[in-house]
């Protein structure tokens, strides 16, 4: 069944104070079912993690519409209140990026068992975090270190596991392998057919995309429009 | 008796001293402190032949009150052969005419600095007591007009901080005399430097109990069978002066509050701080017939209202700190 | 731009419409509208002069409004207008259902009591007289804002700004307020300790679903605790939205301004 649903979908940049329009991408249309695997590929630059942080609401899309047929009925995430965003990420929509933001004195164990506590005992919600864990690898000892500490790929390994870890109906992942070794991506090949196995949508922009090649099911291609080249990392971060 | 009679016609005093404007105020002031137990009414203080400091709260309200066929006690702390008392009790009746005595039990109106009597006072009898500062907030609000609004919306969170304060700092209540009270579980207020042993007889008294600060002009009042219950945590209960093992010289009576009198060798002698209290006993014990009305402590120290006092030692909880 | 709740069916806790507030001639608040839900943590962030403190002081009913509408959705508050109510009410509405932190410990905190005295006070006005049960609630409050119960009874004046911080914050959730305002609450102290001040922020704010909105100027603590953002400038909102979409693609000049100079 689709899950999701996007239409004429675009997204441009205003900087006022350097008087620049960037347009990233335009015109974009393409449909999601229950437990498929979409890709996103194109150029350096070209625009797709931009896509990625349109449907989460970390950008605003400008124009277009992103239907997504959620538990409490069919609602444009592209203009959806706050609110309804805020509970669609809490319940349904998960993103994982490349960069986990670890607060101090928080242990990798807690991070992951947080978005859990929710819904279930504080005990419960650790041993599933010990499970995620060490399904990705991570090193028993350094479980309840701090992740402040760690190198990018057991940071990342933290940062797959919390956002894998809740029920989610989407899952954005944007570069979640970069800083990974071989093993750590096989794993994550293998969670992700998992995950369809259970009906979960997934969008994902992968640098190795031969890592997940088993389990695409269908490719998204964006065109360079506007190259952003750089620009908007410096302008935005 | 007339009122002709007892006006000196030359010297321009009316009765009672105070004219007649000022008796009607006091009095209105004394029904509306009457009507609102504990909270403290303002009055315009008048000038006396007193300095102030000297009780002429106490004294003015006394003079409002007193008439011909009244019977005038006054003490100082306990004693009516005090100089100040003596003083007092002597313009009191040359201003008003009144009959003096120092039995507890047979005055009408009775002024005091600083206690109460031993006997139990009775309905139709009025205590005046002499207030130096009538403001409980004292300590935690310097500024009268910021006080007033805290009495006025019952704030009194601060108050309870500074006694929450002391039971952290020093495992007991501070404060001696004019320990505070709640009044009609409504105002806090501030019973006069009367000792800790005096503040539960204004609980559910059968007399009234008038307070009056000249100074400060201002005046309150207990009515009688009035709640009136000192500041204490339900598992920290306030105590009252410990004279358990103290015993009166000249009596050999024990359990009644007592002032304790140095010797020349370091060694403490005690004795009853009531003198009228203290003349009757002995009287007793030499044979001579007395009217000793009943005491709100009996001879164990037991107060007459069963179950108001506890002592710590009795608690059944131990409170952590 | 966006459209109204459509799945999030809930009434928000914070319903404030139309707040305006003039010092003289300087308009310091214009025509601003806060909602805030339930257990969500509302960012309002702005540079000095912007208003955001002095909003925050009416939502904590300190300050008479000129004009404007405040509601908080609880029990018998419902339907009423805080600005409309008298001193004694306010007074209640604020020890009962809003704990504030205050930038500067001093307007928060009795600096020569006692820390547990602090907490205590919030208890003994809503008339709690057992002494054990002050110490015990205290003892709660002050570990849950992660503050060493063996300096329980030091006053604030002795502490560090951090630690004064922790009594003010436990200070204000002792009675278990729906509603926790803070204003530039790590301001000032020293970068180690902000991170673990607002590392207890956000585990308290968890752990009792409270509502918080919080003032800050520091882009970085907006994002570590705040699930929205209203951005302010000269009295006005100019802009809200969710955290990272404010922080990462802002639409207005302003706020673009105010983010890029930032990160």
């Amino acid at each position: 069944m689709t899950l999701l649903d996007v239409r004429d979908y675009g997204k441009t940049f205003h900087i006022h104070h350097l008087g620049r329009t960037i347009s990233v991408f335009a015109n974009l249309n393409f449909t999601l079912s229950a437990g498929q695997f979409l890709l996103v590929s194109g150029a350096n630059g070209a625009g797709k993690s931009t896509l990625l942080r349109c449907l989460y609401r970390s950008y605003l899309p400008t124009n277009g519409e992103a239907l997504y047929h959620s538990q409490h009925g069919t609602i444009d995430l592209a203009r959806a209140a706050d609110a309804d965003i805020l509970l669609l990420r809490q319940e349904e929509i998960g993103m994982v990026s490349q960069f986990l933001r670890p607060r101090p004195r928080v242990s990798a164990l807690e991070l992951v068992a947080e978005p859990l506590l929710t819904t279930m005992p504080h005990p419960e919600a650790q041993a599933q975090a010990a499970a995620m864990l060490d399904n990705f690898g991570l090193k028993r000892e350094l479980w309840d270190a701090y992740p402040t500490t760690f190198s990018g790929g057991e940071q990342q390994k933290v940062n797959l596991a919390r956002a894998l870890i809740a029920p989610r109906r989407l899952l954005l992942l944007d570069e979640p392998t970069a800083s990974l070794d071989v093993a750590t991506r096989d794993s994550l090949a293998a969670r992700i057919a998992e995950l369809k196995a259970q009906g979960v949508a997934l969008i994902g922009v992968f640098h190795h995309p031969e890592d997940v090649a088993d389990v695409i099911d269908d490719t998204i291609i964006i065109e360079t429009q506007d190259s952003l080249d750089g620009v908007l990392e410096d302008l935005i971060g | 008796m007339t009122l002709h009679n007892l006006v000196h016609q030359k010297s321009g005093y009316s009765y009672g001293f105070l004219d007649p404007f000022a008796k009607r105020e006091l009095r209105r002031r004394m029904l509306k402190g009457i009507a609102i137990p504990g909270c403290q009414i303002p009055y315009a203080s008048r000038e006396l032949p007193i300095a102030r400091g000297w009780g002429t709260g106490g004294l003015q309200v006394t003079l409002s009150l007193a008439g011909p066929n009244d019977i005038i006690k006054v003490i100082d702390q306990g004693a009516d052969d005090s100089v100040n008392a003596a003083n007092l009790r002597r313009f009191i009746k040359r201003m008003t005419g009144a009959a003096t005595t120092t039995d507890t039990t047979q005055a009408t109106l009775l002024q005091s600095r600083h206690r109460f009597p031993e006997e139990r006072l009775h309905e139709g009898q009025a205590l005046i007591l002499q207030v130096p500062d009538p403001e409980p907030l004292r300590a935690v609000e310097s500024d009268m007009a910021k006080s007033r609004i805290l009495h006025a919306d019952a704030d009194y969170g601060q108050m309870w901080l500074v006694l929450y304060e002391q039971l952290v700092q020093f495992g007991r209540y501070m404060q001696g005399a004019s320990y505070p009270v709640m009044v009609h579980d409504r105002y806090i207020m501030s019973p006069s430097p009367i000792p800790r042993w005096d503040t539960p007889m204004l609980h559910q008294s059968a007399h009234l109990t008038l307070l009056s600060a000249g100074r400060e002009k201002r005046l309150y009042a207990v009515p009688p069978y009035t709640n009136v219950f000192p500041l204490e945590f339900s598992d920290m209960p306030f105590e009252v002066e410990d004279q358990r093992t103290w015993v009166s010289h000249s009596t050999g009576v024990r359990n009644k509050f007592m002032t304790e009198i140095p010797q020349d060798d370091g060694a403490s002698s005690y004795e009853l701080s009531d003198t009228s209290y203290l003349e009757k006993i002995v009287n007793q014990q030499h044979g001579h017939p007395n009217t000793i009305a009943p005491t709100y402590y009996d001879e164990d120290g037991q107060f007459y209202h069963a179950g108001y006092l506890k002592r710590r030692d009795d608690a059944e909880s131990t409170p952590d700190q | 731009m966006l459209n109204p709740p459509q799945i999030n069916k809930r009434v928000p806790l914070v319903s404030a419409r139309q707040l305006n507030k003039s010092y003289g001639r300087l308009a310091a608040v214009r025509n601003v509208d806060i909602e805030a839900y339930s257990g969500e943590v509302l960012g309002v962030v702005g540079e000095s002069g912007s208003g955001k403190s002095t909003v925050l002081r009416l939502l904590n009913l300190e300050e008479a409004v000129d004009s404007g509408s405040y509601s908080l959705d609880i029990d018998d508050l419902r339907g009423k207008n805080l600005f409309d109510l008298d001193r004694f009410d306010r007074r209640a509405v604020q020890v009962h259902h809003i704990g504030i932190v205050y930038q500067n410990p001093h307007l928060g905190l009795r600096m020569r009591y006692s820390s547990s005295g602090n907490v205590a006070e919030r208890l003994l006005i809503t008339g709690e007289r057992t002494f054990a049960t002050l110490r015990e609630k205290s003892r709660d409050a002050l570990s849950a804002s992660e503050f060493p119960l063996d300096r329980m009874d030091d006053p604030p004046r002795v502490l560090s700004g951090g630690m004064q911080q922790r009594v003010q914050l436990a200070k204000a959730i002792a009675l278990k307020p729906r509603l926790l305002l803070l204003d530039e609450p790590t301001t000032g102290l020293d970068v180690s300790i902000q991170a673990t001040v607002l590392d207890t922020l956000k585990r308290i704010q968890r752990q009792r679903e409270i509502t918080m909105i919080i003032v800050s100027h520091d882009l970085g603590v907006i994002r570590t605790l705040a699930d929205r953002v209203m951005v302010m400038r000269n009295g006005r909102v100019v802009e809200q939205g969710l955290t990272d979409q404010i922080l990462e693609d802002p639409q207005d000049p302003y706020t673009q301004q105010l983010v890029h100079a930032k990160l």
